[in-house]
């Protein structure tokens, strides 16, 4: 439910760090099935900032349409269009989902481990 | 059921009007269509037939409950329809001369009056044609005065989470930037945030109130005052103005433009019996940027004219004229009286209802509520597996329309209930006991929920599906 080696924010997002400095983001299993089936998921361009705490993307579900937070702040390399054509993915299978990739990364320091993040999830 | 394509035979349709008697003109063959034209061929009784079978499909005020939350889908007297079908409303044509359609202008005057007393504003415009295009028509309102005072740099527009998804989306149809602050625990503006949010950057507030969880809030006067004094306007989304309509006025709150949606608060037509209408009303300083005719007075009577500085039109002529006539209808059947009263009933029917059912259902907020009251199934869910949509789902089965669920989107396994002042008490203690009766369902037989509904005329629909792969027209080769 929750993997170790990601980092978590308040607002439902995942952070996995890369070798080369990099990260990918996307939504925790929590967040999908808060939201619900997704229809439609719009995400930035290539090139694009990011900001921590920032909408950088929104997701539409059945129930809504949710703006994506990004957990850091730092510039989109790679976006995963994949996703156009299949949010479903975000709901089957989270961890995998990646919505972008990020480079020049900070703001690490308000993230969540893996123990802190069930936690908080458990008091919501 | 058969589509209206696919039912009658070819040739066989309406024939009302006389053969051609002049020369047909055919016309540049650069106009001329290519393919069939695929009109329907059906007789008037076919026709008739096939609309009344989809009538019967549907669920509308005139055939239930229909408590759907921050809609007011209040039952429309049929006197307004009477008035708007007088030959005098429908047979004129807006580029008829003025002289010849007086009463008409009378009409729109007289509305727009009652309408600006109503909402304590001083002016008034009937053009917009619905609630979303009053937010737009309110928005460039603020847009031209900030632009006139040299204060273009004003691009920010704050609101609270809670809003309808359709502020945020027309401020930024007007080209605004949109800071949403948090509610606070009693689903109202937390001052503190809000404090944060405004600055040099604010163009201005939108906010509903009572608010979309049924509850007014109290600091009202405080919220528009940190903005005026922070240099921006508040606009008030006057969604939820039936709760309050002849009570208070969000001019007295310190509003200074407002749209309101007729087909909510003043009983006309809504949903798939609109169209709409949402006049957008304002203070006298952003009066000479209103859209549209304005009506004046002369000597030789009554003129329609536009206001100093337009904005121009956001939707020809008079907007939709029949729906204000249904309007102004009500509002003189109601008079002084009879507005506040309908208001005063309507928030009595939703804490009626909120209080038959609160020993079972939990609510978002236990508080007094305005119009409408939001309950939450977080615990329900949990522990039956039953969500709001299989509640919803059961109420169908009853004869009841869904509340909105969902939403607002601060409240897990929302259910918002809006009984409005038209519901008898005896209908409202009918629907409780439906409420009731689901929720006993919910812990003792969860899989018969599941299944609901199994008496309309589909069962549950593929909403994924519908919204990843719809099917928006006819192909008439397929």
């Amino acid at each position: 439910m929750y993997p170790k080696d990601l980092l978590y924010s308040k607002t439902h997002e995942w952070v996995k760090k890369n070798e080369d400095g990099t990260v990918y983001v996307g939504l925790t299993d929590f967040a999908q099935s808060e939201l619900g089936e997704l229809v439609f998921v719009n995400l930035p361009e290539e090139g694009d900032a990011v900001t921590a705490e920032e909408s950088f993307a929104d997701v539409e579900s059945v129930k809504a349409v949710s703006d994506v937070n990004s957990p850091v702040t730092g510039t989109v390399i790679a976006v995963n269009e994949e996703l156009l054509d299949a949010p479903q993915n975000i709901n089957e299978q989270p961890y995998d989902a990646w919505l972008i990739q990020v480079g020049d990364v900070e703001g690490f320091e308000d993230l969540m481990d893996a123990d802190a993040y069930e936690a908080f999830i458990a008091e919501q | 059921m058969k589509l209206v394509f696919e039912r009658g035979l070819e040739g066989q349709f309406q024939k009302i009007m006389p053969e051609c008697d002049v020369p047909v003109y055919e016309g540049s063959d650069a106009f001329k269509r290519e393919g069939k034209l695929n009109l329907p061929h059906l007789s008037e009784n076919e026709l008739s037939r096939h609309y009344t079978e989809i009538a019967k499909r549907v669920h509308g005020v005139n055939d239930g409950f229909y408590p759907l939350g921050s809609c007011t889908m209040k039952y429309n007297p049929k006197i307004n329809e009477d008035m708007a079908a007088l030959t005098g409303f429908t047979g004129i044509h807006p580029l008829q001369p003025t002289y010849s359609v007086q009463g008409c202008l009378e009409a729109l005057k007289v509305t727009e009056e009652y309408l600006a007393e109503i909402a304590g504003m001083d002016a008034v415009t009937l053009q917009p044609a619905a609630g979303a295009h009053g937010e737009f028509t309110g928005l460039l309102l603020i847009k031209k005065y900030l632009e006139s005072i040299g204060a273009a740099e004003r691009k920010k527009i704050i609101v609270p989470d809670s809003a309808h998804g359709t502020n945020p989306a027309s401020a930024v149809m007007c080209g605004f930037e949109i800071v949403n602050i948090p509610s606070g625990e009693d689903g109202c503006v937390d001052l503190e945030a809000l404090k944060k949010a405004v600055g040099p950057d604010t163009a201005g507030l939108m906010l509903t109130n009572p608010n979309t969880v049924g509850v007014f809030d109290k600091n009202i006067l405080q919220i528009t005052e940190i903005v005026h004094e922070a240099g921006g306007l508040c606009y008030y989304d006057g969604a939820n103005l039936n709760a309050v309509m002849g009570v208070v006025r969000p001019g007295d709150m310190g509003f200074d433009c407002i749209h309101i949606n007729l087909h909510k608060t003043f009983s006309t037509p809504h949903g798939g019996g609109g169209p709409g209408s949402g006049p957008v009303g304002c203070k006298a300083f952003l009066a000479k940027y209103l859209p549209g005719i304005r009506v004046a007075e002369l000597e030789e009577g009554l003129v329609a004219g536009t206001a100093e500085e337009t904005m121009g039109n956001v939707k020809a002529f008079g907007g939709n004229f029949l729906v204000v006539i249904k309007a102004m209808t009500y509002i003189m059947t109601l008079g002084r009286e009879g507005i506040p009263e309908a208001s005063k009933n309507a928030v009595l029917n939703a804490n009626y209802m909120m209080s038959r059912l609160k020993d079972l259902y939990t609510m978002a907020y236990d508080v007094t509520c305005m119009h409408e009251f939001v309950m939450t199934l977080d615990k329900l869910h949990k522990e039956t597996g039953i969500s709001a949509l299989d509640i919803a789902k059961g109420l169908l089965d009853n004869g009841i329309h869904p509340p909105t669920m969902y939403f607002p989107l601060i409240v897990h396994e929302a259910l918002m209930i809006e009984p409005t002042e038209t519901e008898s008490k005896e209908s409202i203690d009918a629907a409780v006991e439906v409420f009731r009766n689901l929720y006993h369902m919910a812990y003792e037989n969860p899989e018969a929920l599941h299944e609901a509904p199994t008496k309309t005329p589909v069962r549950r629909l593929d909403e994924v599906r519908a919204a990843r792969t719809p099917i928006l027209k006819y192909d008439f080769n397929a």
